[in-house]
């Protein structure tokens, strides 16, 4: 009688004590991302903001009391690696969701395995092919390259012109855009006049320009990330080209206009809002939230760049959904980031649905246009 | 169409001799010790981000110009001193694997000093393009032309006119002999790492404003460069500028003619034809072991 008091005193104490360690045991958010190589100027901005906002959130006491703890990889751009990666962080590291994939290369080798162990996946990379077909694991924060594509036509078409330039770089951004711009240029009217591509290490890309000169078009559009495009910016106007020149939103960084310097000036390029927050009028939604990031990332890491945005809306979608799941229930977390209403991240309003993975709508892409070394909104 | 031709001409004259530019250095080290030098490519990027970061802490270009290139050839002394000297005994082999080792070092202190981020240079003499027939080219591409071609003939002079060259050489031929007829070999060898390291910063600090530069630029660059070495006959530094520019249009006419998809792959098949029908490349020793 007594050892059995003693005992239910102790079993419940222990339960007691078990159930506090649970509650205080940390949520665990797996990344992937390339912080070095190629895309570096991707990866980096992105590590930068989930540190800085998990390091935030925690500091404010955490998801309902639990710290997060995050675990991160760098891939640099090997998406063989990217592969182990996610498999070292379903299995040893055993997190609860993951938030990365910073190249669409590493986002799509890993989504065999993450459908496999059913794990809630929210990726910072570019390409339509990610969410379509919909996969029921796989989320993602950027916009598609196929509503670039959609932003640079329409715009052309406002212009009145219909014989089209492509030039366009070997990674996996870049082929993925081209499918697009070749996709949708019947469809606003277009005629592809010419289709050239570049190594994204090439240095000079006047011999393609050579082409497309002769070629009688009358816009051209890049399609590329890094450096490629600036010197691709350069050698138009060394060719003396003086056809209006288009972008890709893989561009919208200070660090363009600073290397393609005067030749840069007229150069139009849909982007996330978040490159010209202050030019947007006070009673957009978003402007807070851009201002308040990139007050934050400015004060601590230097210019901002809308990269670093997709992992802020990643992070932010993910510990929304964990709250209102309330907990890390992989299926419960799933289903509420797919129920995602209303979010207003960097990239736009998030509205996601079982048909739609990513949840923005043309709204949130504006077209700017270089004038005088800054982005000027032109709409 | 000729006009088209002609430009493709040009494009790939002037990214030949930034090859070539990069390959002369090979050149160097290979004919003073008769190792592949794979750091070499990152001699160049320090070059143009040691340049960039002066630059950018307000001196005038030319100090910075010099005060860099004066840096990577301490780099340079140093990666000798410290990592190939050592090491003097052991085979070619073991020595290329070190400066491999070398390159993903310096990369990694680039990375930390300067960030991941592309940065770039001013051109020298403004960037107006200057036509020429119905092609233009930059100003700064005659300036990596005109550098090509200067220090080609002085790294020629050098090996063929003087006895410092000429005892470089030796090193290679045979470094027992050479020892025996009085040369200090590791003086000789800290020599070619200096001068390499120099030129690959000028170099670098060349073809910054055209091709930009970031902590990895020198990957890429060394592979072309030693590609053009290779091809040309790698220890001869005419052959180096001639693989270059052999290289550049090749790359240019198969992306202007054929399909700027495939111009790497053109122009890599040519590298792999020429070591296929002649192995010591195109103006290379013909094999003269002497036993």
């Amino acid at each position: 009688m007594k050892t059995g008091f003693w005992k239910s005193i102790i079993t419940a104490t222990l339960l007691v004590v078990a159930s506090l360690v649970n509650a205080a045991e940390p949520i665990k958010i797996g990344s992937f991302l390339t912080v070095t190589g190629p895309a570096s100027f991707l990866g980096d901005p992105e590590l930068k903001t989930l540190q800085m906002y998990v390091e935030d959130i925690n500091a404010k006491g955490g998801i309902k009391g639990r710290k997060i703890e995050l675990i991160h990889y760098d891939t640099g751009g090997k998406a063989q690696d990217a592969v182990s990666f996610v498999k070292r962080l379903i299995q040893s590291d055993k997190v609860d969701l993951i938030v990365g994939g910073t190249t669409t290369g590493d986002t799509m080798a890993v989504i065999p395995d993450v459908e496999k162990e059913g794990i809630p996946f929210i990726s910072m990379a570019g390409a339509v092919e990610i969410i379509e077909p919909v996969k029921p694991w796989v989320f993602k924060t950027p916009h598609t390259d196929r509503m670039a594509a959609a932003k640079i036509f329409e715009d052309i078409r406002k212009r009145g012109f219909t014989k089209v330039a492509l030039i366009s770089g070997d990674g996996g951004f870049d082929k993925s855009g081209r499918a697009q711009v070749l996709k949708l240029a019947p469809e606003y009217g277009m005629t592809l006049v010419a289709d050239e591509s570049y190594g994204n290490k090439d240095t000079d890309m006047t011999t393609q320009l050579t082409k497309i000169r002769a070629s009688g078009a009358e816009v051209i559009i890049n399609f590329g990330l890094g450096q490629a495009p600036a010197i691709v910016t350069k050698n138009i106007k060394q060719l003396g080209i003086a056809l209006p020149v288009y972008q890709s939103h893989g561009v919208a960084s200070k660090t363009f206009i600073d290397l393609a310097g005067d030749a840069a000036e007229g150069v139009r390029l849909p982007a996330a809002a978040l490159v010209v927050a202050e030019q947007l009028p006070d009673t957009d939604p978003q402007k807070p939230v851009l201002l308040a990031y990139k007050n934050k990332y400015e004060a601590k890491h230097g210019p901002v760049s809308t990269f670093g945005g997709h992992a802020y809306d990643g992070l932010m979608i993910a510990v929304a959904a964990i709250e209102r799941a309330g907990g890390v229930d992989r299926a419960k977390v799933r289903d509420e980031i797919e129920r995602t209403k209303g979010f207003i991240g960097t990239a736009g309003v998030f509205n996601m649905s079982p048909q739609d993975h990513m949840g923005l709508n043309a709204a949130a892409f504006k077209l700017v246009e270089v004038q005088k070394g800054a982005w000027k909104i032109i709409e | 169409m000729p006009e088209q031709l002609f430009q493709f001409l040009v494009t790939g004259i002037t990214v030949g001799s930034t090859y070539a530019l990069v390959g002369l250095g090979f050149a160097l080290i290979y004919n003073a010790s008769d190792v592949v030098n794979f750091a070499q490519g990152e001699f160049v990027m320090l070059g143009a981000m040691a340049a960039i970061a002066l630059l950018g802490a307000g001196l005038p270009l030319p100090l910075a110009a010099i005060l860099a290139t004066l840096a990577t050839v301490g780099v340079g002394l140093l990666l000798e001193r410290f990592a190939i000297e050592p090491a003097l005994g052991a085979s070619v082999v073991t020595t290329i694997i070190i400066t491999i080792g070398a390159a993903i070092f310096l990369r990694g202190i680039a990375m930390l000093l300067w960030g991941k981020d592309f940065h770039s240079l001013p051109p020298f003499t403004g960037d107006a393009p200057i036509q020429l027939g119905g092609a233009t080219v930059l100003p700064q591409s005659l300036w990596v032309l005109g550098v090509t071609v200067a220090l080609v003939v002085l790294v020629r002079l050098f090996f063929n006119r003087t006895l410092i060259g000429k005892a470089l050489l030796a090193c290679s031929f045979n470094r027992a002999a050479a020892q025996l007829v009085g040369i200090n070999v590791r003086m000789m060898l800290r020599l070619a790492y200096g001068l390499s390291a120099g030129l690959g910063a000028l170099a670098g600090i060349l073809i910054a404003p055209i091709t930009f530069s970031s902590y990895e630029a020198g990957v890429m660059l060394g592979l072309k460069g030693f590609s053009a070495a290779i091809v040309g006959g790698i220890g001869n530094p005419m052959g180096a500028v001639a693989g270059g520019l052999l290289l550049g249009v090749l790359e240019s006419l198969g992306a202007g003619l054929v399909s700027s998809g495939y111009k790497d792959a053109i122009a890599f098949l040519f590298v792999l034809m020429v070591l296929f029908f002649e192995p010591t490349g195109l103006f290379g020793h013909k094999a003269a072991e002497r036993v």
